[in-house]
């Protein structure tokens, strides 16, 4: 260890100050090069790339920038296009989302009503608020648990007492679980939970909220489900599945990892035989063959038929996407919450699925998100949805030709609203890894 | 060998055994599928015994102490856990887990809640203590353990040792009367075993009923009343450690003895 060179031997006498690095190595001029400029091969790919953006947007902008929102008709639009631009010039007529944006928001609502559904998105926007943001009170989800109801009521209208009816129906289910469960366990519970309340909406409910208006006649007008239309319809169809689907499809998950032989078996039929046959020929079943077995007379109602067969549909994807969560746990969570004698539905709300769900959020939120699109779908069955509508609107002889811009907008439209639950979802990734780390 | 992760004298004062019988399991048979992992197990654990079950790996001793709380099923025979037997009534099976407390290789805490939250999440909702006394024994186990400070942390962010300890503490809050531990030390780095080995050892001059999974023939030694050796899925020797490390009677005891304790 001793015998170093004399070489090697050194002490430094001078400190050096601090120095700025090259031009070439910082900044901006080391991004192009690094990103863009690197190899032959990338200078080319950069500025074919370039070119083609540029041909995109170069056509594409004078389309968005010359649009012309003021018009009653595409003729109009198009002389007021021939007389400020010139007859060739590219320009968008986005007149007709100006003349028809209120029939594409509501469809063939009445006009006077227009504040119920509008009423109705502030609604649901502040009150599904703290089921989002945990960091609000808890009290307030007693509100988000009224709002079904609320919303039923503002978009259909008819007798409030109709309303509160079906909301008794929950209350005499939620009865039956807490007095049944502990007389006859769990099982009978959950039979009485589930039969009550359909035996009390087909026998009680109808003389008893009639009876009940006579008294005290407080309601709105009745809005049929036909005139339904454009967003609304939609945002109905796609709310109203997202909130079902996602309790029917945890269920579906836990029956199919069931031990119970026949729980399972039906769970995992139901899944495979939904999700093996297209939205499409479901949506068709809701409108046409439902009838052949409904009681002749009894009118079910068409949209409530597509909300369920939606919902279903669904379900067995998050059914499936769940199951994958359930999957992803490890065997000793379950061991750990049976060694402490939590029950098995405890062992399920309080340990596996706070945990199953988290892994699972980016599959369930990738599930909403194609739900919510394929609620376009509807209008092959007749539901005026956007889509539907645009129809409608060519129909007339004011708009007959025009497509891009009704498109371009319902495509934005669509965006919004997809784009912010994938938001949604990584903040909601993102605020529980840090939590559980 | 880790002998020398207990290196101060144990206070055998309240080590008392007494003749209330605590598990009776009488002719237990097991079996995955078509192999038999549990042969004809006969074991009677009085009030106030600490066994350690050694063996090598593959001789059912975990299973054994998993069928105790039917984590689990046996097939054939007897098991009776503070009178009453484990049968596939689900009643008897959580009033059971409720009363035996369990710690595992792995600890199986639950990274979504806090420390805290785990150790009071039982109480709570099994045995419906209020939420605030629930809070109050959980502090008293985790100080009993020696780390009151990590409360209201999650378990990821936790040593090996201490989420050990945390597992528990955790069991402790359901005031058991029989703990079972199941290998607590073979996922730890050495340097950890003594702390999970040490709060082990003070349950245990506390007086709590403990059986044990371990191959720490340190804490066998220094605890344990009974040493019982597992090899085939069957008891192949019992007896008090002095007589069972320094006199074995089998052959089979004999190797792995030589294999475990022989560097």
């Amino acid at each position: 260890m001793s015998d170093i060179h004399a070489q090697t031997a050194y002490v430094r006498t001078a400190m050096l100050p601090q120095a700025a690095p090259p031009v070439r190595e910082t900044g901006a001029v080391k991004w192009v090069r690094e990103n863009l400029f690197s190899s032959w091969l990338n200078i080319i790919l950069t500025l074919a790339s370039i070119w083609f953006v540029w041909t995109v947007v170069s056509h594409l902008f004078p389309w968005f920038y010359n649009s012309i929102w003021r018009a009653k008709s595409l003729t109009e639009c198009r002389a007021i296009r021939d007389a400020t631009l010139g007859p060739d010039a590219s320009a968008a007529c986005f007149a007709v989302i100006t003349d028809r944006w209120k029939q594409l928001l509501f469809g063939f609502y009445p006009s006077s009503e227009y504040w119920r559904p509008t009423l109705s998105l502030v609604l649901l926007v502040v009150g599904i608020l703290p089921m989002l943001f945990t960091t609000l009170p808890r009290k307030l989800l007693w509100g988000t648990l009224a709002l079904p109801f609320v919303l039923f009521f503002l978009l259909w209208g008819g007798s409030i007492w109709t309303t509160v009816m079906v909301a008794a129906g929950f209350v005499l289910g939620f009865a039956a679980i807490k007095i049944l469960t502990p007389i006859g366990g769990a099982i009978l519970a959950a039979i009485g939970a589930v039969l009550i309340p359909i035996l009390f909406w087909i026998y009680a409910a109808g003389p008893l909220a009639e009876s009940l208006h006579s008294i005290l006649p407080i309601g709105l007008e009745f809005v049929q489900s036909k005139d339904f239309g454009g967003f609304m319809v939609s945002t109905v169809i796609g709310v109203a599945g997202i909130a079902l689907s996602l309790p029917l499809g945890i269920v579906l998950a836990l029956g199919r990892k069931s031990d119970l032989f026949i729980v399972n078996k039906l769970s995992t039929a139901f899944i495979e035989i939904i999700r093996g046959v297209p939205l499409i020929v479901w949506l068709f079943t809701a409108s046409l063959l439902l009838n052949y077995f409904l009681p002749p007379g009894t009118n079910f109602d068409l949209l409530l038929r597509v909300i369920i067969m939606v919902t279903l549909f669904s379900a067995a994807y998050i059914a499936e996407v769940v199951r994958g969560g359930l999957a992803a746990l490890p065997k000793g969570q379950y061991e750990g919450a049976d060694s402490l004698g939590l029950s098995y539905w405890q062992s399920m709300q309080l340990i596996v699925l706070p945990q199953a769900l988290k892994i699972s959020i980016p599959g369930i939120v990738n599930s909403f998100i194609g739900l919510f699109k394929d609620t376009t779908l509807v209008v092959f069955i007749g539901i005026l949805d956007p889509i539907g509508l645009t129809n409608s609107i060519r129909a007339s002889t004011d708009w007959n030709g025009i497509y891009w811009e009704l498109y371009v907008f319902i495509g934005l439209m669509f965006f919004i609203f997809c784009f912010s639950m994938g938001r949604y979802s990584l903040y909601l990734e993102k605020k529980l890894q840090r939590e559980h780390r | 060998m880790s002998e020398l992760a207990v290196d101060r004298d144990v206070d055998r004062s309240k080590m008392k055994v007494s003749d209330e019988v605590a598990i009776q399991i009488s002719q237990m048979n097991k079996w995955y599928g078509t192999f038999h992992v549990l042969r004809d197990i006969n074991l009677t654990v009085y009030r106030g015994e600490r066994i350690v079950i050694c063996g090598p790996s593959g001789s059912g001793k975990s299973t054994l102490i998993r069928c105790i709380n039917r984590l689990e099923e046996h097939q054939a025979g007897q098991i009776i856990v503070d009178g009453t037997e484990l049968t596939s009534d689900l009643k008897n099976i959580d009033k059971i887990r409720s009363e035996v407390g369990m710690c595992f290789q792995h600890f199986n805490l639950f990274p979504h809640l806090t420390i805290l939250e785990n150790c009071t999440l039982a109480p709570i909702w099994v045995r419906k203590t209020p939420k605030k006394e629930a809070e109050e024994v959980a502090m008293h186990y985790l100080q009993k353990v020696k780390i009151p400070e990590q409360a209201n942390k999650y378990p990821g962010q936790l040593s090996g040792g201490q989420q050990q300890r945390v597992a528990i503490a955790r069991s402790l809050c359901m005031k058991p009367r029989i703990m079972l531990f199941d290998e607590p030390t073979s996922a730890l780095d050495p340097e950890m075993i003594k702390e999970v080995l040490d709060t082990m050892i003070e349950l245990a001059e506390e007086g709590m009923t403990m059986l044990c999974v371990t191959h720490e023939m340190g804490f066998a030694q220094a605890v344990a009343n009974r040493v019982i050796f597992m090899d085939q899925g069957q008891i192949v020797e019992q007896n008090e450690p002095r007589e069972f490390f320094n006199n074995p009677q089998s052959d089979r005891t004999k190797l792995f003895l030589s294999q475990i304790l022989g560097h």
